[in-house]
């Protein structure tokens, strides 16, 4: 049966078609492109300038090893995205990836199947990414707050498990994970560039994803427009504890061992990416496009400084400087265009 | 209080200016005289805020120049425009709430005495600059207690310790009464007494001919003439702005009005702090209710019960013979209750967003399957009300925040006529929209309640409500002070009801 809002609609529809010369194509599609070209074109400048400097920047070894490099920054980077855009932060990620690499590997090492070990860790780190959420959501804590205890929850609990020492060993079916390749790219970039497309989808696509955009630009407009805020801030914080798991996954087959150590600073990492790629602290405005572009700034920056020779020292001040030049010019931008 | 002899203190010429797919100004001229109140006129998005915000310098011109008392001046900062004694009153207030009266005054000029503020002679230079704008308002009391026309009166009392010689008013009055609208009226009378130049800018057209002494159009960024007011009737200012005929005000069709929709029974709350005190009341299929009253009185308060923002303390809301579960919007709107919230810089709009995904946020379980959101669908929509309310967007993906401000307030309205509603409960629809776009909503309105629907409108504008309305309630200090049918109201006795004076 047709309402009685939506008989007038129709009504109205009848009168109004035709008059609309309007389109909405050209805003929607390249919304946020103008961002993320700044961006993209920074990280082109800088891979020429490594180009110039260093004969061996630019090999496919090399431009791989990068990526390999990067893919755990930008999958613990996808979480904070959503987080940031939701008007959030999380600075637990870095612990919860030691959390749940060491709950896999102590899994795996009391003979569990992978598959199952597997789950058991994502399961961790989604859980204690969702108490991330509840506390915020329910108990009304700063997301600062709320992360920042987390933050040294979860290392307690990483170093409480294996008792403070690393859990190595594992089948190389496991440690193929992240050392195979397919179709000759290393599979660590493939999962990395499977997981953002996901992520980016759901995020531009989806409900839930628009949502995010509106709670963080304004979560009391929000809420009247009948949106369950509480629910959707939970979940955010529970895709960034579920991120932060599978770079543990990645992480741990890599090296071969998970460290309850792991991951300290991620967090710094991972927030840098996000805002080098414009995605906006305040909440509301940023794209998962920008995130991996950030990342490879990072990466790419680290990689060069690395064939440079630059010492590890110097190495954090130019990285913090470019962190904050980075977001400067974009305010500057963001400025100029009103 | 006309001085057509005066010479300009303030003369615009072929000011420019252009934003990412627009031209807000395109060669605009503009004098104002002083101890005139000069009103500026035009349809939404038409460049009146742009105009006034380049002079005050919180915009750059692209070109055109700006003389006052006959020098060129430029104007790159809006100290610039203070130190010229520039003037502006935004509809947000600018004070700083937690202040008194008198630190807000002189806020940035505080007297000293070796480095130590000299609390007397603050209080003393902020009561007399509020003396020279005609009010008695105590200078200690803190800003955040006052009401929103006192605020606003500050801010006159403000710009006069700054020896300011023009004030600029961006729609004043649009949150304000019939008797604040006289007070605010009072002091604009005063200071431009003493020479003061006031800009003024309203879509109330009412007010226009009772304060202007002349009045520029402006349509499209340009400047279509300015006239004396006493030369102009309001039919042709309205047909220059619009640059077509707009029919009657208030085209309400009165049609049939069916069985009772929605209930209230013995309503109080919010819980917290207890505003709305026992209210009962009825709307009906095809029926426009008016809920009119003072500012304060408790109309938004109860709106904010009825759609589920704020919990009731008592009493309880059903529609359609079905109790609406009480403090959850989202239920409420499951229900069958659309909303249009009072505040939508606040409340209703997500300002990073689009045109398009605003009006989407309460009506995105419609337009997607599987969570997936229909961008075709929502950008249809969207479309489609761009064109029907004539909201001035280069396209319906321009992030709201570009908008100019009646036209933001016409993405709410679209997001709420939108919404697949029994009931509609809007808190001052039509607020800051122009003459002639209101005449469509109001159009829009007939039409939901031709199709069954009933509409609670909460505003503070008496002709509307009058004009409008089926049935109107009067609320006063949180309670239902009167109720009226149509043919029985009058503009008089609608507000003694909300004075309280009701025999
Ligand atoms: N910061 C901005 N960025 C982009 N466009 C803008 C910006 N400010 C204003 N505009 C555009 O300039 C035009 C004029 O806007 P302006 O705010 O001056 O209108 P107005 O006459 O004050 O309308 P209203 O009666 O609705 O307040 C509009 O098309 C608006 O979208
Ligand atoms: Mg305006």
């Amino acid at each position: 049966m047709l309402t009685a809002a939506s008989q007038a609609r129709r009504q109205a529809e009848g009168q109004a078609r035709g008059q609309t010369g309007i389109q909405a194509r050209a805003g929607l599609r390249f919304r946020g492109a103008g961002r993320r070209f700044g961006t993209l074109a920074g990280l082109v400048g800088l891979c020429l300038l490594l180009w110039i400097l260093t004969p061996h920047f630019l090999t496919v070894a090399n431009a791989l090893n990068v990526m390999e490099q990067t893919s755990i920054n930008a999958i613990v980077a996808v979480g904070m995205t959503y987080v940031i855009v939701s008007g959030g932060i999380d600075l637990s990620v870095g612990s919860l990836l030691a959390l749940s690499g060491v709950v896999l590997a102590e899994a795996l090492k009391s003979g569990w199947p992978a598959p199952f070990a597997v789950a058991a860790s994502f399961g961790v780190g989604a859980a204690a990414g969702l108490a991330n959420g509840l506390g915020i959501a329910l108990g009304r804590l700063p997301p600062f707050i709320m992360t920042l205890g987390m933050m040294s929850v979860a290392r307690g609990a990483a170093l409480l498990v294996t008792d403070g020492r690393p859990v190595s060993g594992f089948s190389s079916g496991f440690r193929s994970l992240a050392t195979g390749h397919v179709l000759g790219v290393p599979s660590p970039i493939v999962f990395t560039l499977a997981i953002y497309a996901a992520a980016a989808l759901v995020l531009s696509r989806t409900r839930f994803g628009r949502y995010v955009y509106g709670i963080g630009g304004n979560e009391e407009a929000t809420r009247l427009s009948g949106v369950e805020v509480r629910f959707h801030k939970t979940i955010v914080y529970g895709v960034s504890g579920l991120t932060s798991a599978i770079a543990a996954l990645l992480l741990t087959a890599r090296l071969n061992s998970a460290q309850p150590i792991a991951g300290i600073n991620y967090e710094l990492d991972a927030i840098a990416a996000t805002v080098i790629g414009g995605t906006s602290l305040t909440g509301g405005e940023g794209s998962l496009g920008g995130t991996i572009v950030g990342a490879l700034i990072m990466g790419v920056l680290r990689n060069g400084l690395n064939l440079l020779g630059v010492s590890s020292f110097l190495q954090q001040l130019v990285i913090g400087a470019v962190i904050i030049a980075a977001v400067l010019v974009d305010l500057m931008l963001k400025e100029k265009r009103g | 209080m006309t001085h057509p002899a005066t010479a300009p203190v303030l003369s615009m010429r072929g000011i420019r200016k252009a934003f990412p797919g627009v031209v807000a100004l395109d060669g605009v001229d503009f004098t104002l005289r002083a101890g005139e109140v000069h009103v500026l006129l035009g349809e939404n998005g038409a460049g009146k805020s742009t105009l006034m915000k380049i002079l005050s310098g919180a915009y750059r011109r692209d070109a055109g120049e700006i003389t006052v008392d006959g020098r060129p001046v430029s104007i790159g900062s809006p100290r610039d425009a203070q130190a010229l004694g520039i003037a502006t009153i935004y509809q947000e207030l600018s004070l700083v709430p937690q202040l008194t009266v008198a630190e807000n005054i002189l806020l940035g000029h505080e007297p000293s005495r070796a480095g130590w503020i000299d609390r007397r002679r603050l209080e003393a230079d902020a009561r007399q600059s509020l003396r020279d704008a005609g009010l008695d308002i105590d200078p200690q009391r803190r800003v955040d207690r006052l009401g929103i026309a006192e605020q606003q009166m500050v801010e006159v009392a403000k710009a006069l310790f700054r020896h300011a010689r023009v004030i600029v008013m961006d729609e004043p009055t649009s949150a304000l009464t019939v008797r604040e609208i006289d007070r605010l009226f009072g002091v604009i009378r005063r200071v431009t007494a003493a020479s003061v130049a006031v800009v003024y800018i309203s879509h109330r057209m009412r007010e226009l001919t009772e304060i202007g002494d002349r009045v520029t159009v402006l349509r499209d960024g340009r400047n279509v003439g300015t006239f004396t007011l006493s030369d102009v009737s309001t039919g042709d200012l309205v047909r220059l702005m619009a640059n077509r005929d707009v029919r009657d005000h208030f085209p309400r069709r009165r049609g049939a009005i069916g069985e009772e929709l929605l209930r209230i029974d013995h309503l109080c709350g919010p819980s917290g702090g207890p505003v709305v005190n026992d209210v009962s009341l009825v709307v009906r299929r095809g029926e426009i209710v008016g809920l009119a009253g003072l500012m304060g009185a408790g109309r938004t308060e109860l709106a904010r019960i009825i759609i589920g923002a704020d919990p009731p303390s008592a009493g309880n809301v059903v529609l359609d013979g079905r109790p609406v579960p009480p403090s959850s919007p989202r239920r409420a709107i499951r229900a069958g209750i659309g909303f249009l919230p009072e505040d939508r810089k606040r409340h209703g709009l997500v300002m990073t967003l689009s045109v398009c995904e605003n009006i989407g946020l309460p009506n995105l379980a419609r337009w997607s399957r599987g969570g997936i959101v229909s961008r075709r669908a929502e950008r249809a929509e969207a479309d489609r009300w761009v064109g029907e309310l004539r909201i001035k967007t280069p396209h319906a993906g321009e992030r709201v925040v570009r908008l100019s401000g009646g036209t933001q307030q016409k993405v709410v309205l679209a997001r709420s006529l939108a919404a697949d509603a029994k009931l509609f409960v809007m808190d001052e629809p039509t607020r800051g929209v122009d003459v002639g776009a209101k005449v469509e909503i109001y159009e829009l309105m007939n039409r939901l309640t031709d199709a069954g629907a009933g509409i609670l409108m909460i505003s503070s504008e008496l002709p509307e409500v009058l004009g409008m309305s089926d049935r109107i309630y009067v609320m006063r200090r949180g309670r239902i002070e009167a109720e009226f049918d149509a043919s029985a109201a009058s503009e008089e006795r609608v507000l003694q009801a909300a004075l309280g004076l009701a025999c």
